[in-house]
C-alpha cells in the first residue's frame, strides 16, 4: 500500500475521469490501492497532505447534491487544493449553451481540476471537450457516476478482500440510475457477477446484454449473493407511472429482513444514499451494524475522490509527475 | 432560340430503363431530343456544346423532404441558401415542409414561398402545406384552396397527426382532391422524451429511447384508415424493418400507400451516435444495423418509394448542447446523392433503383412535370461523376447550417453539373 504513495505503482493514464467505461482492471485496482492509503490518512489526526498544493479545484454542480459535493470538497481540501464550490441550480440553467459558456468562463480562471455534476447524460463529456483542465464526472444524467462505483468497490474490497468472484445484486430503479450503470461496468471489469433486481418498468432496454442476470423477484435475485446494493427510487416515479404505489413497491422490492434472508449470512448491504426508509429499504436493515456498510460508503467516498484527484493531477501538464512511470497518457 | 447540346453523356432515365451513351439537346429550357443517335457525327453550328465526359446524365433529383427556416428562422436557412445547397447536391426540385414560423397553412404563405423561391432560388421549390391548421392536429387546413395555390401534398411535418378521427376525416376529404397525405410516423405518447433508438446503446449512454413500435403503430393505424377512406397516403420516413414489412404488405394488398427514407437512415445506424454526437440525433432516430439493411432492401425492391434528405438545418445554439437537449435533424441536400451512391457502390441497390427513388417516383407521387428524360419535359438535369472520391468538409457546405453527420467522411461520387430549365445552376469548381 505504501508503494502506491510513491506514485510509481499508479496506473492511470487518463486526462479525465468521465466514466468507468474504458477503464482497465489494473487501472481501477491501482486507484483503489491509492484510495486505501487515503482511508488510513483520513483516520489520522493530521488529515492534510500537500499533493494538490497550489492547485485550484472547482466543484460545478448543476444538480443539487449535498453529500457528493461535500465529499469532493473535503477530498480536495485534504490534498491541499484551493477548492471553490459553484452550485448552479438546474432551474436557472436549462440551456446547454449556458453550460458551455459557464465552462469556458471557469476555464479562463485556470482551474486544474473540475468536478462536475449535470442532469443530462453526456453533458460532462461535452464540457470536458471545452476546457483545458482535468474533469471528474460527479454524475451525468442516467449515464455514469464513476466515483460512486469506485467508492462502492473500495468498500466491498476492504470488507471482502476482493471483488473477483463475488455475486452482487443491484436492486431498484436501474432505468434511471447512473450509479447502477457505473457499478455494472466496474463490477464486470473486476470479475464480479452482477444481478439486477427490479420490476420490468424500471429496467432499461437491452439490460440483458450489459453483462447482468435479470431478476424480477427479490428472493430469487438475492439468493446467495455477497452484496446487496439498493438504489434510491424517486418518489415521483411511484405514483402509477413506473410502479403502482409505494406500498406495493416496498412489499415486492423493499429490502427487509425476510427478503434479505435469501442472501448469504454475511452479505453486505449498500445504498448510495440518500435513503428512502420504508420505500426501498427497511430501517432495521439499513441500520444493522453488522451488515449495513452505508456509513462506510460515505467514508470511502472521500478517500476515493482524493485518489481520483491525486491521480488526475499527476497527469496535468507541467507537473513533476508528468513523465513519471504510469502516466504515459498524460496530456493526450 | 437558345440551344444547348450535352454530348458524350451516359444517359440514364430510371423511369424508362434507358441507360446508354448518347447526347441530349436542350431548346428553350426543354428537352428537345436525346439518344444514342443524336449528334453522332457532329453538333451543328450555333448550338452551345457541353461535353459530359462520359458521366451519368439523369433527370434532376427531387428531394421531397426539406426544412428551411424561411419564414421565421432565416438564420438557419433561407430558401435562397437551401436552393444553393440543392443545386450543389444535384437536386433540381425541393419540396419544403410547412413547419415554418408561421406554418404554411394558408394560401398567402404558399404564395409567399413560391414568390420567394422564384426571386431568390436556384431550383424549383414547391411547398407541402399543413394538414391541420397551425400544425395543431385539430382542424383540417384548407386543402382545396392550398392545392390550387400550389401545395403539392399535405402534412403536419415533424408533428405526427395523433388524433385518428382528424386523420380519418382529412384522408376522407383528400380523396376528391386527389391530394397526397403525408404523416410523420411516431406515436407521440411512446416517442415523447426519447432522443435515440431504444435499445442497449441508449441504455448504456443513459439516454431515453424511442421504441421502434412508436413508428409501426402509427403506420398500421394509418393503413387501416386508408382502407376506410381510399386516400393516397405517404409515410414521410421509415426507419425500421417492421415499418418496411408493414408497407410491403399494404402495397401487396393494392392500397395506395407509399413511403420514403432518408439517406441518413440508409447509410448510418445508431452506433454513429457514438459519444453523444448531436449531428446524428435524428427524428426518426437512427436505428440498428438490421433496420438499416431492411430499409435499404426496401429501396432495392421498391417498397420504399423515395429517398429524401430530410434536410433540417440547425445552428450551434441548437446542436452544441447535451444530447437530450439538442435539436433533432441534419442537413442533407448536399449529401443526398453521394450517400445514396455509396449504396450503389456497395452493390446494395442498382443505380436505376436509386435514381428512381430520387426522380420519377417523387415526381409521380407529387404530380410534378419533371423527373424523366422525355421530349418536351423541362430540362432539369443532373450530371453525376459516379467515381470521384472526396471528403466532406462541413464548412464548405452551401447550406447556412453545418450540422452534417457526414462531416469528415469519405464519399464517392457527386453532382458535377446541375441544370434547371436548361440553365446550369451549378458547375463543380465554378461560380455560376
Amino acid at each position: 500500500m505504501s508503494a502506491a504513495e510513491t506514485s510509481s505503482d499508479l496506473i492511470f493514464p487518463h486526462r479525465h475521469l468521465l466514466g468507468i467505461e474504458g477503464l482497465l482492471p489494473q487501472e481501477i485496482g491501482s486507484l483503489l490501492d491509492l484510495a486505501d492509503t487515503y482511508v488510513d490518512q483520513n483516520r489520522q489526526t493530521n488529515k492534510k497532505k500537500s499533493v494538490l498544493s497550489g492547485r485550484t479545484q472547482i466543484n460545478l454542480f448543476f444538480e443539487n447534491s449535498t453529500r457528493t459535493q461535500s465529499s469532493f470538497e473535503l477530498a480536495g481540501k485534504r490534498l491541499g487544493a484551493d477548492v471553490m464550490n459553484m452550485s448552479v441550480a438546474s432551474s436557472s440553467i436549462k440551456k446547454g449553451e449556458t453550460l458551455i459558456d459557464t465552462a469556458q468562463t471557469l476555464n479562463a480562471m485556470h482551474p486544474d481540476l473540475l468536478c462536475v455534476r449535470h442532469g443530462d447524460s453526456g453533458a460532462v463529456a461535452l464540457l470536458a471537450r471545452k476546457v483545458g483542465c482535468a474533469v471528474v464526472n460527479g454524475g451525468d444524467g442516467s449515464h455514469e457516476h464513476p466515483t460512486q462505483a469506485l467508492l462502492d468497490a473500495l468498500t466491498i474490497r476492504r470488507r471482502k478482500g476482493r471483488l473477483q468472484g463475488l455475486t452482487v445484486a443491484i436492486c431498484g430503479d436501474i432505468l434511471h440510475s447512473r450509479v447502477a450503470r457505473s457499478n455494472i461496468l466496474l463490477l464486470n471489469t473486476m470479475g464480479a457477477r452482477v444481478r439486477v433486481v427490479a420490476p420490468p418498468t424500471l429496467l432499461p432496454a437491452g439490460i440483458d446484454r450489459m453483462g447482468v442476470e435479470v431478476f424480477h423477484d427479490m428472493r430469487k435475485g438475492l439468493k446467495d449473493v455477497d452484496i446487496v446494493m439498493m438504489l434510491r427510487l424517486q418518489l415521483e416515479r411511484m405514483n402509477g407511472s413506473f410502479v403502482p404505489s409505494v406500498r406495493e413497491y416496498f412489499h415486492l422490492f423493499g429490502l427487509d429482513e425476510a427478503k434479505l434472508s435469501a442472501a448469504k449470512p454475511d452479505a453486505l448491504i449498500m445504498h448510495p444514499g440518500p435513503m428512502n426508509r420504508g420505500v426501498e429499504i427497511d430501517s432495521a436493515v439499513a441500520d444493522d451494524i453488522n451488515r449495513s456498510v452505508i456509513r462506510e460508503q460515505v467514508e470511502m467516498g472521500v478517500a476515493v475522490r482524493m485518489a481520483v484527484l491525486d491521480a488526475l493531477s499527476r497527469n496535468l501538464p507541467n507537473t513533476p509527475y508528468v513523465n513519471g512511470a504510469g502516466s504515459d497518457g498524460a496530456g493526450k | 432560340m437558345s440551344r444547348t447540346a450535352l454530348i458524350n453523356a451516359r444517359l440514364v432515365d430510371p423511369a424508362s430503363g434507358l441507360d446508354e451513351q448518347g447526347a441530349l439537346l436542350i431548346e428553350d429550357g426543354k428537352i428537345a431530343d436525346f439518344g444514342a443517335a443524336l449528334f453522332k457525327d457532329a453538333v451543328p453550328e450555333g448550338i452551345e456544346v457541353i461535353d459530359c465526359g462520359g458521366h451519368v446524365l439523369t433527370p434532376g433529383l427531387i428531394d421531397m423532404h426539406v426544412f428551411t427556416g424561411e419564414p421565421g428562422n432565416e438564420h438557419r436557412e433561407t430558401l435562397g441558401s437551401a436552393t444553393q445547397a440543392a443545386a450543389a447536391g444535384g437536386v433540381t426540385t425541393i419540396i419544403v415542409m410547412p413547419n415554418t414560423e408561421p406554418a404554411i397553412d394558408d394560401v398567402a404563405l404558399v404564395d409567399f414561398i413560391k414568390r420567394r423561391a422564384r426571386d431568390t432560388g436556384l431550383v424549383h421549390v414547391h411547398p407541402m402545406a399543413a394538414l391541420t391548421k397551425g400544425l395543431k392536429g385539430e382542424q383540417m387546413a384548407e386543402m382545396g384552396l392550398l392545392k390550387e395555390a400550389g401545395a403539392v401534398a399535405f402534412t403536419d411535418a415533424d408533428h405526427t397527426l395523433e388524433n385518428a378521427q382528424v386523420m380519418r376525416r382529412a384522408m376522407s376529404y383528400s380523396t376528391y382532391l386527389d391530394a397526397l397525405i403525408v404523416n410523420h410516423a411516431a406515436e407521440p405518447s411512446l416517442a415523447r422524451g426519447g432522443v435515440m433508438n431504444e435499445g442497449e446503446l441508449a441504455s448504456r449512454l443513459g439516454l431515453a429511447g424511442i421504441p421502434k413500435a412508436a413508428e409501426t403503430i402509427i403506420i398500421e393505424r394509418d393503413i387501416r384508415l386508408v382502407e376506410m377512406t381510399g386516400a393516397r397516403y405517404h409515410v414521410s420516413q421509415v426507419s425500421t424493418a417492421d415499418s418496411v414489412d408493414v408497407i410491403r404488405r399494404a402495397k401487396a394488398r393494392g392500397l395506395p400507400v407509399t413511403c420514403g427514407a432518408s439517406a441518413c437512415h440508409l447509410t448510418l445506424n445508431e452506433n454513429d451516435v457514438g459519444n453523444y454526437l448531436t449531428f446524428c440525433k435524428l427524428d426518426p432516430p437512427l436505428r440498428s444495423e438490421d433496420d438499416r439493411r431492411a430499409v435499404v432492401a426496401g429501396v432495392a425492391d421498391g417498397t420504399v418509394d423515395v429517398i429524401v434528405s430530410a434536410h433540417d438545418p440547425q445552428d450551434p445554439e441548437t446542436k452544441r448542447l447535451p444530447f437530450a437537449l439538442s435539436a433533432f435533424g441534419a442537413v442533407g441536400l448536399e449529401t443526398l446523392l453521394p450517400a445514396t451512391l455509396s449504396l450503389v457502390h456497395n452493390g446494395d441497390i442498382e443505380l436505376a433503383a436509386a435514381l428512381r427513388a430520387l426522380t420519377c417516383h417523387p415526381a409521380d407521387l407529387l404530380g410534378l412535370e419533371t423527373g424523366r428524360l422525355g421530349t418536351g419535359m423541362p430540362a432539369d438535369l443532373t450530371l453525376i461523376d459516379m467515381g470521384v472520391p472526396w471528403v466532406l468538409d462541413r464548412y464548405k457546405l452551401k447550406s447556412k447550417s453545418k450540422n452534417s453527420p457526414y462531416d469528415e467522411r469519405r464519399l464517392q461520387g457527386r453532382a458535377i453539373r446541375t441544370i434547371v430549365n436548361g440553365k446550369s445552376v451549378y458547375v463543380q469548381g465554378e461560380d455560376v
